[in-house]
């Protein structure tokens, strides 16, 4: 017994790294005001990026490297639509998405089944991986999980603690009046869409060489969706988005242990979204306010209108 | 400021002019609505970039091409809508405007220095409190703190008293005065001729777009201003045709209604309206005129009063019931309330229509009425267009006007309630509305007419009633000759 639940639990950090990765993107990127629906596009992108990079020169790194460049290159496409065309933010995230998709299964059909032999090693930390239980939890991880925790944390600085911080939530609030403070409002935006695009392709590496180690066409498997249920679940907050990520990564790995027990998997995977819906309901009745999302969110601003 | 000319669309917002502070001095800039103020100053902040002209400071010329420039050179300006994120806290917002924000932590940094400075101008406030927990008084406090923060030797203060309740205006003066003696210049701009008086020492009067007049406060008097701000000797439109008043049509009994932040925006206004006749509501933008339009039309509620159509009573009943009892309306802002800027011309011509009898029945429209009934409009009302099947958004704003006029009098209305309805139009368009409302005027209907054109006011009108903080200052008839003095009761004096 105490096996399988230190199992589990094992398993849930590693199923939550790529949500966290991927929502603390997409909450750098709706904190300025743009909602970006193409995370799970780019994540695919990102995995079959780091796949090929990775199988050809034998480097992992450079494969992460490389999938965080082809991510936010392509987060490129929606920034100028979004931003400058000020074209419909969801329309373009959605066709981000599709695009994603079919370029990552284009690129990826020579590598579809092939597994990869070099690993990129799990990491443990001196000392604390030694302690009883929590050791093997949190201890002793893929390097993606520390990572993704550190990158959500330093987000969380990022935008709370610092100059730039305030900056860039003043914009997603008005940004208008963040302009007459001397702002620029469209660096700002665009600085925030290729940021999280970088974080969307980071999350797809980990999942095409350190979760799965391997490439098949749609192995993103909906987690850039659960991303941005994660965002507004998670209040727009980096800090919280560390523990919800691991909840919903936690609601994955039990779909895989109730299935035996002859409860529908269709019914487990309905989950993350269910809880993401009662969460909202239960804020919005308790206290509007508090729901905090960027008041501008998906608007596009334009400058010269008054 | 030298000679600066500002143009939009080939519109002179300010043409030629001169300004100019000295230390330690409050200039008032006193101008109507659309006179140029704002835009005078959003140059001088840089968020415009005039035509021509130049500004100097202490003899020598500068650039200001944005707002961080202008801000280097000491101009700080307060907004008439304050630039705040009204999710952040005070402390965020001020780090957002202060120049020398440090990146990391820059809120423990920036509370002590902020501390200090609001001790100094005897502010209290709680820093952590959200904008939007905060009264607009303290709202535009921290406007003046940022702007003060940021070294602003010139304060420039956009319409500051509008916003504020009487004691918030008491404090926001002796706040003033007390940076006037610490050596800042501050433009004080306004349309209220109290304030001016009791705060500026100078004034400077704009009308249309340019200077008409320079007065020291000590030696000018209220009168004198109102009257160079209106600028000009009332001359009556003798084309109008002289017509007795029929039968008694409208009749408004001591309404009030709140305005959309919950303030009380109309207080007890009566009038009566006759057959063949243009009654005009005059006054400066946001003192209840939207909201007495709206309450009339059904749109809004009315608190307590009441309003008689015909002598069937029409208070609080639906905007249709109101519209079947006779009443049209052609709303301000004609883009958002007016029409439905996606649908066709067509469409758009029985908005308020469709459910009569002719246009529809049962559950279907009948498309060729509709459509000759389009047509007609168009060509009565000579909509520039070059099809009816074209969505309406692609019309000018004279063509979209004259739709809607078309589409509210072609049915006879006993009364048409018009807001503004010439605004933003060219001189063509203007007197082709002009002389549509006159004609219905002529026909026997009344016309309830909005304007803050006073042009547009004495052309037309037969009786005018002039309307302060929700608040009537009087009705006139169109050959008192009070009404040279219009604009004192515009700014808030009773029929005196």
């Amino acid at each position: 017994m105490e096996e399988i639940i230190i199992s589990t639990l094992q398993r849930t950090m590693i199923a939550g790294t790529p949500l966290l990765l991927a929502t603390t993107g997409e909450i750098i990127c709706e904190r300025s005001g743009i909602l970006n629906l193409g995370v799970e596009g780019v994540m695919a992108v990102g995995a079959v990026v780091a796949f090929m990079v990775t199988m050809t020169t034998g480097l992992p790194w450079l494969g992460v490297l490389a999938a965080v460049a082809a991510g936010m290159t392509l987060s490129v496409i929606h920034a100028v639509a979004a931003i400058t065309l000020q074209a419909n933010q969801v329309v373009s995230g959605l066709a981000l998405t599709m695009l994603g998709l079919g370029l990552s299964g284009m690129l990826g059909k020579p590598y579809v089944g092939k597994p990869l032999t070099l690993k990129m090693n799990d990491i443990a930390i001196p000392y604390l991986s030694d302690l009883p239980y929590i050791g093997k939890i949190l201890f002793f991880q893929s390097p993606f999980f520390y990572l993704a925790i550190f990158l959500a944390l330093g987000a969380w600085f990022l935008l709370e603690r610092t100059r730039l911080g305030i900056q860039i939530r003043s914009t997603g609030e008005n940004p208008r009046a963040t302009e007459t403070q001397g702002v620029n409002v469209f660096l700002i935006r665009y600085l925030c869409v290729i940021t999280g695009g970088g974080f969307s392709a980071l999350a797809g590496a980990h999942l095409s060489i350190s979760y799965s180690k391997s490439w098949i066409e749609g192995m993103t498997a909906g987690r850039g969706w659960i991303a941005i249920a994660l965002t507004i679940f998670a209040l727009w907050n980096p800090g919280r988005a560390i523990w919800a990520a691991f909840l919903f990564g936690g609601i994955f790995v039990v779909q895989y242990l109730m299935q035996p027990l002859g409860i529908s998997p269709n019914f487990l995977s309905m989950l993350p979204y269910i809880a993401t819906l009662v969460i909202l309901l239960l804020i919005s009745l308790k206290d509007p306010k508090r729901l905090n999302a960027p008041a501008m969110l998906s608007a596009p601003y334009n400058r010269g209108e008054r | 400021m030298k000679d600066i000319c500002k143009s939009f669309h080939g519109i002179h917002a300010n043409k030629d002019i001169n300004l100019y502070v000295r230390s330690g001095e409050i200039l008032g800039l006193l101008g109507e609505n659309g006179a140029g103020k704002t835009t005078l100053m959003n140059i001088l902040y840089g968020l415009y970039q005039p035509d021509s002209g130049q500004i100097e400071i202490n003899g020598s010329p500068i650039r200001i091409s944005n707002p961080v420039e202008s801000i280097t050179h000491g101009i700080g300006m307060v907004h008439q809508h304050f630039m705040l994120i009204q999710n952040h806290s005070v402390l965020e917002n001020i780090a957002l405007g202060y120049k020398d924000t440090p990146f990391f932590s820059p809120k423990k940094k920036l509370r002590k220095q902020v501390e200090e400075f609001s001790k100094q101008f005897d502010f209290k406030m709680d820093l952590d409190q959200r904008v939007w927990q905060l009264s607009a008084g303290e709202q535009q406090r921290i406007e003046i703190i940022k702007a003060l923060l940021n070294g602003a030797d010139l304060l420039i203060l956009d319409e500051p008293t509008s916003v504020l309740t009487p004691l918030e205006i008491k404090e926001l003066i002796s706040i003033l005065r007390q940076m006037k003696a610490d050596g800042h210049m501050i433009i004080f701009i306004s349309h209220k001729l109290d304030e001016i008086m009791d705060i500026c020492d100078r004034v400077t009067v704009l009308q249309k777009g340019r200077v008409v007049g320079h007065a020291d406060t000590a030696d000018t008097n209220k009168k004198a201003l109102a009257r160079m701000m209106v600028g000009r000797d009332v001359v009556f439109n003798i084309d109008r045709e002289k017509l007795e008043p029929g039968k008694k049509v409208l009749s408004v009994q001591e309404i009030h209604v709140t305005g959309d932040k919950g303030m009380p925006a109309v207080r007890g206004v009566s009038f009566e309206l006759f057959e063949n006749e243009i009654f005009g509501i005059a006054g400066v933008a946001g003192n209840g005129q939207r909201e007495l339009a709206e309450a009339i039309t059904g749109i809004r509620k009315i608190d307590s009063g009441s309003v008689r159509m015909n002598d069937k009573d029409i208070t609080n009943k639906s905007p249709r019931h109101i519209y079947d009892n006779g009443v049209s309306h052609v709303p301000e802002e004609r883009i958002r309330f007016g029409i439905a800027p996606g649908l066709f011309l067509y469409d758009n011509a029985i908005l308020k229509q469709h459910h009569l009898k002719k246009f529809s029945k049962r559950y279907f429209l009948k498309y060729s009425q509709v459509k000759n009934h389009t047509k007609t409009i168009i060509s009565d009302f000579k909509v520039a267009t070059h099809s009816i099947n074209n969505q309406i958004r692609n019309l000018s704003g004279g063509n979209i006007q004259k739709l809607i006029l078309g589409r509210e009098i072609s049915e006879q209305p006993r009364l048409l309630v018009a807001s503004h309805p010439t605004y933003g139009l060219d001189v063509g368009a203007t007197q082709f509305l002009r002389e549509h409302l006159l004609a219905l005027r002529k026909q026997g209907s009344s016309v309830l007419l909005f304007s803050e054109d006073l042009e547009e006011i004495f052309e037309l009108c037969d009786r005018v009633a002039v309307i302060f903080a929700g608040e009537f200052m009087g009705i006139l008839k169109s050959d008192d000759e009070k009404l040279c003095d219009i604009g004192l009761m515009m700014a808030g004096s009773k029929g005196f």
